[in-house]
């Protein structure tokens, strides 16, 4: 579960999916499979990766965009990854 | 021909424009004469030669959901706005038609050019890293077709045909062709346009092509005029679905017309530039009407393609003339929405059949003074007020950059 200190990242991430892929901020929660339970395709992956780097300064190369299957993935690698 | 695989039925139909958002509201503004130009006032056009443009009476990001428009060019947005209405129209979908039955037909003249064009901003600008992903899907050609075939789970075969001015009437001539070769139960065609942007406008113009009456929009458009200077660049997507016409009566569907014949010809003469005498034009016209099998007799109106431009409007005048004759009642409705590019044809087809269904001629607005060419003083133009008539056949025709001449014949149903 997300701890206080990343809650920033949870709606960051919430916000991006919205945007991105239309995913209702309520559903963007960590146990949440991008593909199985978001719909997100590869193309609107490599969008929400760029997003990411916009917002949170972190950049996410393409092997690593691969192992990144829910979000909590994403939250945890933004969370170790972020200056 | 009423029971054969060759009696093909149109049962839907689609469009937005500069005139409206759906088919009612285009028809509607058409016959009151209004007309879809106005003058550009964004920064960049302030130097331009030709600043007149008619652009969509309604965004299509109104019309379709956000996430989806943001994966789609403009011009395929407009394709499946148009194409989603022609299906709704036509019941198909209720009806139980079997996907791998439905085949879709969407041309384009110039395709995504607003995304090939916004992405090398992007890249000039922050790098290749920052190109989106959904680039070459939204740039190319076949992308309005591709993105009308999902909306509506079309697995019949997908296609794009690409012949500049010409591609929404091809793509109408494919979709006949399918049906008559048994490869589909029901097309959905027609094409789609959206190229509003500085180097399209910029490319035109340098060919001396487009109107530069800038300080009267509504003017600018007139096509068959003596003061005619050139076309006004429109917006828009038009669709229509066909089908067989036994099947179609089977189910109760609406038949607007019948598609009875189609044509096309190259004029093989400039890559620009028209016959001037319209000789590859009045070849589509002659070959459309045996295929229809009538004669010219039977034709009572024509809409033309008639873009305003100078060259352009004598030589279709003349063909017109030359296969036709001087019987049917004429119009040139660009004259009110535009030069809709690869939307032309299919616009104008669904003008010509609401025309043979209405027993009502929209007439040719801002022709003052027709020109001094024998065989535009030849034609029964339309002007001032649309025309009641006794309508049982018409001519759509279609001409492209590249020689591309095709031509459709439509009945009433």
């Amino acid at each position: 579960m997300s701890e206080p200190a990343n809650a920033d990242i949870q709606t960051g991430l919430a916000e991006i999916l919205e945007e991105v892929a239309g995913v209702a901020p309520a559903d963007a929660t960590p146990e949440k499979s991008f593909t199985e339970d978001l719909d997100v395709d590869s193309l609107s992956m490599v969008e929400i990766a760029t997003a990411v780097e916009d917002k949170f300064g972190v950049a996410i190369p393409d092997d690593e965009l691969a192992n990144i299957k829910t979000v909590g993935d994403a939250m945890d690698y933004i969370q170790k990854n972020r200056a | 021909m009423s029971t054969s695989i060759g009696d093909v039925v149109v049962t839907g139909l689609g469009a937005t424009t500069p005139l409206g958002s759906d088919v009612a509201s285009t028809w509607d503004a058409l016959l009151a004469g209004r007309s879809g130009v106005s003058r550009l006032t964004d920064e960049w056009a302030r130097d331009f030669p030709a600043q007149l443009v008619a652009r969509l009476a309604t965004e299509p990001s109104t019309q379709i959901d956000r996430v989806r428009a943001r994966r789609l060019d403009r011009s395929q947005q407009v394709a499946v706005v148009a194409a989603e209405e022609a299906w709704r129209h036509s019941g198909a979908a209720d009806a139980g038609v079997d996907p791998l039955r439905v085949a879709v037909v969407f041309g384009t003249g110039i395709g995504g050019a607003l995304t090939l064009l916004g992405q090398d901003d992007i890249l000039e600008e922050k790098g290749p890293k920052r190109v989106s992903p959904f680039t070459i899907p939204m740039l190319m050609p076949n992308g309005p077709a591709a993105a009308v075939g999902l909306a509506v789970g079309a697995k019949g075969g997908v296609h794009a045909p690409v012949s500049a001015c010409a591609s929404g009437a091809e793509a109408i001539r494919w979709g006949l062709d399918l049906l008559r070769l048994d490869r589909a139960d029901v097309v959905l065609v027609g094409g789609a346009e959206a190229c509003v942007h500085p180097l399209p406008m910029a490319g035109f113009a340098s060919m001396r092509a487009m109107s530069t009456r800038n300080d009267e929009p509504e003017r600018a458009s007139r096509p068959f005029d003596k003061a005619r200077d050139g076309f006004v660049l429109g917006e828009g997507a038009a669709a229509l679905v066909l089908e067989r016409g036994d099947a179609a009566r089977a189910r109760g569907a609406r038949v607007h017309a019948r598609l009875a014949g189609a044509a096309g010809t190259a004029d093989g003469y400039d890559l620009v530039a028209p016959h001037p005498e319209g000789e590859g034009a009045g070849r589509a016209i002659a070959a459309a009407l045996r295929d229809a099998g009538l004669t010219a007799a039977d034709i009572g109106h024509v809409n033309a393609h008639a873009t305003s431009t100078p060259v352009g409007d004598t030589a279709e005048a003349a063909a017109i003339r030359d296969t036709v004759g001087e019987h049917a009642l004429v119009t040139a409705t660009k004259s009110q929405t535009g030069h809709l590019l690869g939307a032309a044809g299919a616009l104008e087809s669904v003008f010509t059949i609401l025309a043979l269904r209405e027993q009502l001629v929209p007439a040719t607005a801002n022709l003052d003074d027709p020109d001094d060419d024998a065989a535009v003083q030849a034609l029964d133009i339309v002007r001032r007020e649309p025309r009641k008539a006794r309508l049982e056949a018409a001519v759509n025709d279609s001409f492209g950059f590249g020689g591309h001449n095709i031509a459709l014949v439509f009945t009433t149903a």
